[in-house]
């Protein structure tokens, strides 16, 4: 467990988990229907601006951003 | 060898009692949509036949034949009525796209009251409105989407139940929910239909417009004629097709396709409750070995983003007729279809308010990529002039798509909201909002809405909705909302707002307001994009000027500035 991860997984539950769904590092967050297509867009700004990044448009895809840890990855690339 | 043959011999010897003989429905006779798409194929000798086989997100597996959704829709629709839910009353659907959403609609039309499906990503706000609108008496829904409801319910009176159909078993639940489980409750065999007719009122489904509430659009037991046929010559629904409607049934072609066209037609269909991945969608294919695939130009460019290599992973060659809805499909995505699937994409235009394909490519057909096609039979379609709202003499001309009122699954009116209905119509014309050109051969070119509304991903999302949702957030002073073109999804949201004094635009404000939205209203709805401003343009009569900002979006000519406010 790392600080990053811990940072995601709870903005993750907190904005996009309604009920009490147990979220771990690898729940599927796109194909498991927690974070649909659109809302993407404002889990992406989240990183964007809490790790002062740019993630490009063509790295954002369903695939990078379909658990925690897959986030976490994508987001190590970017950060300085 | 395709369902609909000859499209110009059909045109010429339509009529639809070739649905209604195909059907045995003689006008006067009762007609139940339920009953229509669950007992009369039992009947037909296909009680063991497969009819859906649903996917969930963890890959789990589950199949229901012809009797199962008979029994299963008898129950659901024994278990309302034993609340004492009456004919004619809203009962709203609100899940993710899994069995008890098809069965459950199915056993709603059989007892008579009215199917309101309301799509599970909408936020509170959404839901509300929609359900006040519709005065709904019961909802059905799972635990997980059960706050978003808690959240509400103080405020809806008239809401007496909210069936949930996960609860956990022993689990006591407050006050006017009641839980419902759809594999363990005792089946119901034999079951006494509520004697529904043609005008019977079967869905009401909601739409958004430029300005006001969303609408409710209502439909009738007879729209089965138009989806019945339509489902058979346009998605060409054949008996040993394995049938995929992508849709979701919170919106109007996951019930009109993915629920009435397919089930009243005998077709065994397969439902992917998961979000989108290339990957996992190609591997459904496969393992299911999916025959007919009908989806939307949003998947179909999300596709075409994810590559070429992908594809070749996966073994697609079962897939035999492509279709696709929501908005116009561009020319390269058709021309890619036919490249990597041997086959393309046919387009097909129709509205909530159409509750069936009206204009449409069709197999067989000659296909020009990025067209519209051309009318179903029977329906009488063409472009009019803005102006006279008369149809243009010559082809090529630019005007409003426009269509001869009178098919059976034509709305029968905006729920509570007679006027605005009244007001689609001119000159004896219905108005789809729409406008287009129709070239020398009579197929349609999709131009573009003749309003505000904005298409982001097939969906419509009114501005109107969007600014009022804005106007609550506490740093929001003024808002306008417009269209901002996009690859994926053709049109997003994009917001213009200005701030109340002591607040300053920066990207964590930015990021607050999109999720206000987001929770609100829906996913949908969030801005993709906010742009913080000074001033909003305005008419010296104080009314923002949406067509300046959007044509600053589209880099179109910003036109006629002479009523613009003074800075």
């Amino acid at each position: 467990m790392d600080e990053m991860q811990e940072i995601i997984k709870n903005y993750v539950i907190k904005e996009y988990v309604e009920d009490d769904t147990e979220l771990t590092y690898d729940t599927p967050l796109i194909s498991g229907g927690i974070v649909d297509s659109f809302s993407m867009v404002s889990l992406k700004r989240f990183l964007e601006n809490k790790y002062s990044i740019s993630i490009p448009d063509d790295r954002a895809t369903p695939e990078a951003f379909d658990s925690v840890n897959k986030i976490c990855a994508l987001v190590r690339e970017f950060v300085k | 060898m395709s369902n609909i043959g000859s499209y110009d011999e059909r045109v010429n010897n339509f009529n639809w009692d070739i649905a209604e003989k195909e059907l045995d429905f003689k006008p006067g006779n009762m007609i139940n949509i339920g009953w229509y798409c669950s007992d009369r194929i039992c009947r037909m000798g296909k009680s063991g036949k497969t009819a859906l086989i649903w996917e969930g997100s963890a890959g789990n597996e589950k199949r229901y034949t012809y009797d199962d959704l008979r029994l299963n829709s008898n129950t659901i629709g024994h278990f309302l009525r034993s609340l004492g839910i009456m004919p004619g009353e809203r009962v709203c659907l609100f899940m993710d796209k899994i069995p008890e959403l098809y069965i459950g609609f199915l056993g709603i039309l059989k007892m008579g009251a009215i199917a309101q499906p309301l799509f599970s990503a909408f936020g509170d706000e959404s839901l509300f409105v929609r359900l006040d609108n519709a005065q709904t008496t019961a909802i059905i829904t799972q635990k997980k989407h059960a706050p978003k409801v808690r959240k509400i319910m103080d405020k809806m009176p008239y809401l007496k139940h909210m069936i949930i159909v996960d609860a956990d078993p022993g689990k006591p639940l407050p006050e006017r929910e009641v839980a419902f489980d759809m594999e363990r409750a005792e089946k119901i065999d034999r079951f006494e239909l509520h004697p529904t007719y043609a005008e019977t009122a079967s869905v009401l489904h909601y739409t958004s417009g430029t300005t006001g509430q969303p609408k409710g659009v209502k439909h009738v037991h007879y729209s089965l004629i138009s989806q019945y046929l339509t489902a058979k010559w346009v998605l060409d629904l054949q008996e040993s097709d394995i049938y995929w409607c992508t849709a979701d049934p919170g919106w109007v072609t996951g019930t009109s396709y993915g629920i009435m066209g397919a089930f009243s037609n005998g077709v065994t269909q397969c439902v992917l409750d998961a979000g989108f991945s290339a990957d996992n969608w190609y591997r459904f294919i496969e393992k299911h070995k999916v025959s007919m695939w009908y989806s939307a130009p949003t998947a179909i460019r999300s596709l075409m983003k994810a590559g070429d290599e992908v594809i070749k992973k996966y073994d697609l060659s079962t897939l035999r007729h492509l279709a696709s809805v929501g908005e116009p499909l561009n020319s390269e995505a058709v021309i890619w279809s036919e490249k990597v699937f041997g086959k393309p994409f046919l387009d097909t235009y129709w509205q909530t308010e159409t509750g069936s394909i009206m204009i449409t490519n069709f197999p067989g057909m000659k296909i020009k990529p990025g067209s519209m096609g051309k009318p179903f039979p029977g329906i009488t379609a063409t472009v009019i002039d803005a102006e006279t709202f008369e149809p243009f003499a010559e082809p090529g001309k630019i005007g409003l798509i426009a269509i001869r009122p009178g098919w059976p699954s034509m709305m029968r009116t905006y729920w509570n909201n007679e006027t605005t209905y009244q007001n689609k119509f001119r000159n004896g014309w219905y108005l789809p909002g729409d406008r287009s050109s129709i070239d020398k051969e009579g197929y349609f070119w999709f131009v573009g809405r003749d309003d505000d509304v904005i298409n982001t991903g097939g969906h419509l999302v009114s501005p109107f909705e969007v600014e009022s949702a804005l106007l609550e957030h506490p740093a929001v002073a003024e808002s306008a909302v417009v269209a901002k073109p996009d690859f994926v999804n053709m049109e997003v949201v994009k917001a213009f707002v200005t701030l109340k004094p002591g607040f300053t635009g920066s990207k964590d404000l930015d990021l607050d307001i999109m999720n206000f939205v987001r929770k609100k209203l829906s996913p949908l709805a969030m801005p993709q994009e906010i742009e913080f401003i000074d001033n909003l343009p305005k008419t010296r009569s104080g009314k923002i000027m949406r067509r300046i900002l959007h044509a600053k979006e589209w880099g179109e000519e910003i036109g006629d500035t002479s009523t613009l406010e003074n800075d």
